[in-house]
C-alpha cells in the first residue's frame, strides 16, 4: 500500500481551519487573529525548510553530514536544557549539564536501537537515525529540563535546610539526597504518563504517521513500542544524569553547598 | 609552627596545644580573624548586625570558601574530610532549620536518652519531640536544636544567638546546660547581641569592627 501523497490544494482546504480560528478570534475579540496566522505561517516555513533540507541530507547519505545534523541537534536541545530552568548557574555551566546529558543519553539510546533493533544498512541511513535522533531529543528535553529545574529551585529554596545537615556532619550527598531523589522523579514522570496514555488516552505520533503512511497497525505498534522504551531509556539516563550533574556543580570537595556559583 | 596573635588573657599552660586555633580566616566577607581556645573555654563575639559574626562561625565551620588555617589539637582542618571536622565543630545558624516533620525524626534511637535528659534540664516537655516541628514556637525550636547540636557530644560548638527568642528563665537553662558541659571540656564561640549574656558566660569578650577581632 503506497502512502497517499498531498498536493497544495488538499492543503489550502485544510489552511481554511486557520481562517475558522482567525473568524472566532475577531469575533469574540481574543486579539489573537494575528498570532495564530503567524504561527501558522511560521509553522509552514519551518517544516518545509526541514522537509527540503532532510531530503538533501537524505539524498546526500554522508556520514559526516548525518554526524553534523545529529551534532546541530543535541546542541539545540541542550541549550533548551540550559535555558528552561528558573534558577541557573553561572556562564557556561548549565549549558555543559545539558550538553553532556542529552548528548550521551540520546546517542547512546539511538545507537543501540540502531545496532540491535532496526539495523537499517548503512547502520548511520540518515532516513532511520536522524528522526529517531528527533524523537528522543524531544523526551530527553524534557526530562532533563524538569529534573534541573526542580534541582536547582530546590536547592535554593531549602538552603537553611541543606546547609542545617551539612552543619550537623552530614556529607553533601546525604544532605542533598531527599532533592535528588525527588528531581529524578519528576523528570521520569512525563514518560511515566506518556506510557501509561498511549493507546488509550493518545494515538502516539509515530505509530499514527506510519499507519497513515500505510503500515499494517500491529508493525506499527510494534514501531510504537521500541520508540517508547527508548524514550524511557534515554529519559531516564538524562534526568538522573542532570541532577546529579548538577549536584556537583553546586557543590566543592570540603561538602559545602556553594550558591555562589549559581546567580541570583 | 606559627603561634597566634591574639593575647590571651587567662593564663595558660605554655605547653599545653590549645583545642582550637584560627589562623587569618579571611573571605570577602570579612577577616582575617585569628582566635585561640582552651577546652572547656567560652569566647563571646558582640557587634553590630551585619558586622560578620556569622561570616566568622560559618568560616569556622567550613561552610563558605574562605583562605586561612584551622587547627582541632594538633590537627590540621584540610587533613581531615569536612564532615568530620563538623561533626566536632557543630555550628548552630541563628535560625536553625529541620528537614524533618518532627524533631524526633532528627534524632537516632540512641539518642533517646540524652535527648530527655537534656529536655528536662532546659524545662521542655519530651512530646514537643513528636509534635509538628512547624507548631512549635521559635523558642521552643530553638532549644530543641540546641539539644540537636549537642547530642553528637562535639569538642566545639559555633552558636549563633543560641537564645534570641527565649525567656530570661529559659535563658539562664541554655546557660547552666552549656556552663555543665563546658566543664567537661567543650568548648564555645558564642554569638550573642547582649553584653550581660557574654559577661556571664565568657572568659573572653571579642567586638567585630571593620570586619576584624578586637578584644573587649
Amino acid at each position: 500500500m503506497k502512502p497517499i501523497q498531498l498536493d497544495t490544494l488538499d492543503l489550502c482546504i485544510a489552511a481554511f481551519l486557520v481562517l475558522v480560528d482567525v473568524v472566532i478570534s475577531i469575533v469574540l475579540g481574543l486579539r489573537l487573529h494575528k498570532q495564530v496566522l503567524l504561527a501558522a505561517v511560521r509553522m509552514v516555513v519551518q517544516l518545509l525548510l526541514v522537509g527540503f533540507a532532510l531530503r538533501i541530507v537524505f539524498t546526500l547519505s554522508s556520514p559526516a553530514m548525518t554526524l553534523a545534523i545529529v551534532a546541530l541537534m543535541v546542541l539545540a536541545a541542550a541549550r533548551e536544557v540550559a535555558g528552561r530552568p528558573s534558577q541557573r548557574l553561572h556562564g557556561w555551566a548549565n549549558f555543559r549539564i545539558g550538553a553532556i546529558v542529552v548528548g550521551v543519553s540520546s546517542m547512546a539510546t539511538v545507537l543501540l536501537a540502531l545496532l540491535t533493533a532496526i539495523r537499517p544498512s548503512p547502520w548511520y541511513d540518515p532516513h532511520y537515525a536522524i528522526p529517531l535522533m528527533g524523537i528522543v531529543l524531544g523526551s530527553v528535553l524534557n526530562s532533563a529540563s524538569l529534573g534541573l529545574d526542580t534541582f536547582f529551585g530546590g536547592v535554593v529554596k531549602g538552603r537553611a535546610e541543606i546547609e542545617a545537615r551539612l552543619a550537623l556532619g552530614a556529607t553533601c550527598g546525604q544532605a542533598l539526597a531527599p532533592l535528588m531523589r525527588d528531581s529524578v522523579r519528576k523528570g521520569l514522570i512525563p514518560i511515566i504518563n506518556q506510557m501509561s496514555a498511549a493507546g488509550i488516552i493518545t494515538l502516539p505520533g509515530i505509530m499514527t504517521g506510519q499507519i497513515l503512511a500505510g503500515m499494517d497497525p500491529v508493525d506499527a505498534v510494534k514501531y510504537q513500542i521500541l520508540l517508547m522504551f527508548l524514550l524511557t531509556g534515554a529519559g531516564g539516563l538524562a534526568a538522573v544524569g542532570a541532577v546529579y550533574l548538577a549536584s556537583w556543580a553546586v557543590t566543592d570537595e570540603r561538602h559545602r553547598l556553594r550558591l555562589d556559583r549559581m546567580v541570583q | 609552627m606559627p603561634l597566634d596573635r591574639e593575647q590571651d588573657k587567662k593564663p595558660q599552660n605554655a605547653t599545653q596545644v590549645p583545642l582550637l586555633r584560627l589562623q587569618a580566616l579571611q573571605s570577602s566577607h570579612g577577616g582575617p580573624f585569628s582566635l585561640e581556645l582552651a577546652a572547656g573555654e567560652c569566647v563571646a563575639i558582640l557587634g553590630a548586625s551585619g558586622s560578620g559574626k556569622s561570616v566568622l562561625l560559618r568560616m569556622v565551620a567550613d561552610l563558605d570558601p574562605h583562605a586561612g588555617k584551622a587547627y582541632l589539637g594538633n590537627q590540621v582542618r584540610d587533613a581531615m574530610p569536612a564532615p568530620e571536622w563538623r561533626r566536632k565543630l557543630v555550628y548552630q545558624a541563628a535560625e536553625p532549620a529541620w528537614w524533618e516533620p518532627t524533631a524526633a525524626a532528627h534524632f537516632s534511637d540512641a539518642d533517646g536518652p540524652l535527648v530527655r535528659e537534656m529536655l528536662g534540664q532546659l524545662g521542655l516537655d519530651t512530646v514537643l519531640l513528636d509534635s509538628d516541628v512547624t507548631r512549635l514556637s521559635t523558642g521552643q525550636r530553638q532549644r530543641l536544636a540546641l539539644v540537636r547540636s549537642l547530642v553528637g557530644r562535639p569538642q566545639v560548638l559555633l552558636l549563633d544567638e543560641p537564645t534570641a527568642a527565649l525567656d530570661q528563665s529559659s535563658i539562664l537553662a541554655v546557660e547552666h546546660l552549656l556552663r555543665s558541659r563546658m566543664e567537661e571540656g567543650l568548648a564555645i564561640i558564642w554569638v550573642t547581641h547582649s553584653e550581660e549574656q557574654a559577661g556571664r558566660v565568657s572568659t573572653r569578650r571579642f567586638e567585630i569592627r571593620n570586619k576584624s577581632l578586637h578584644p573587649l
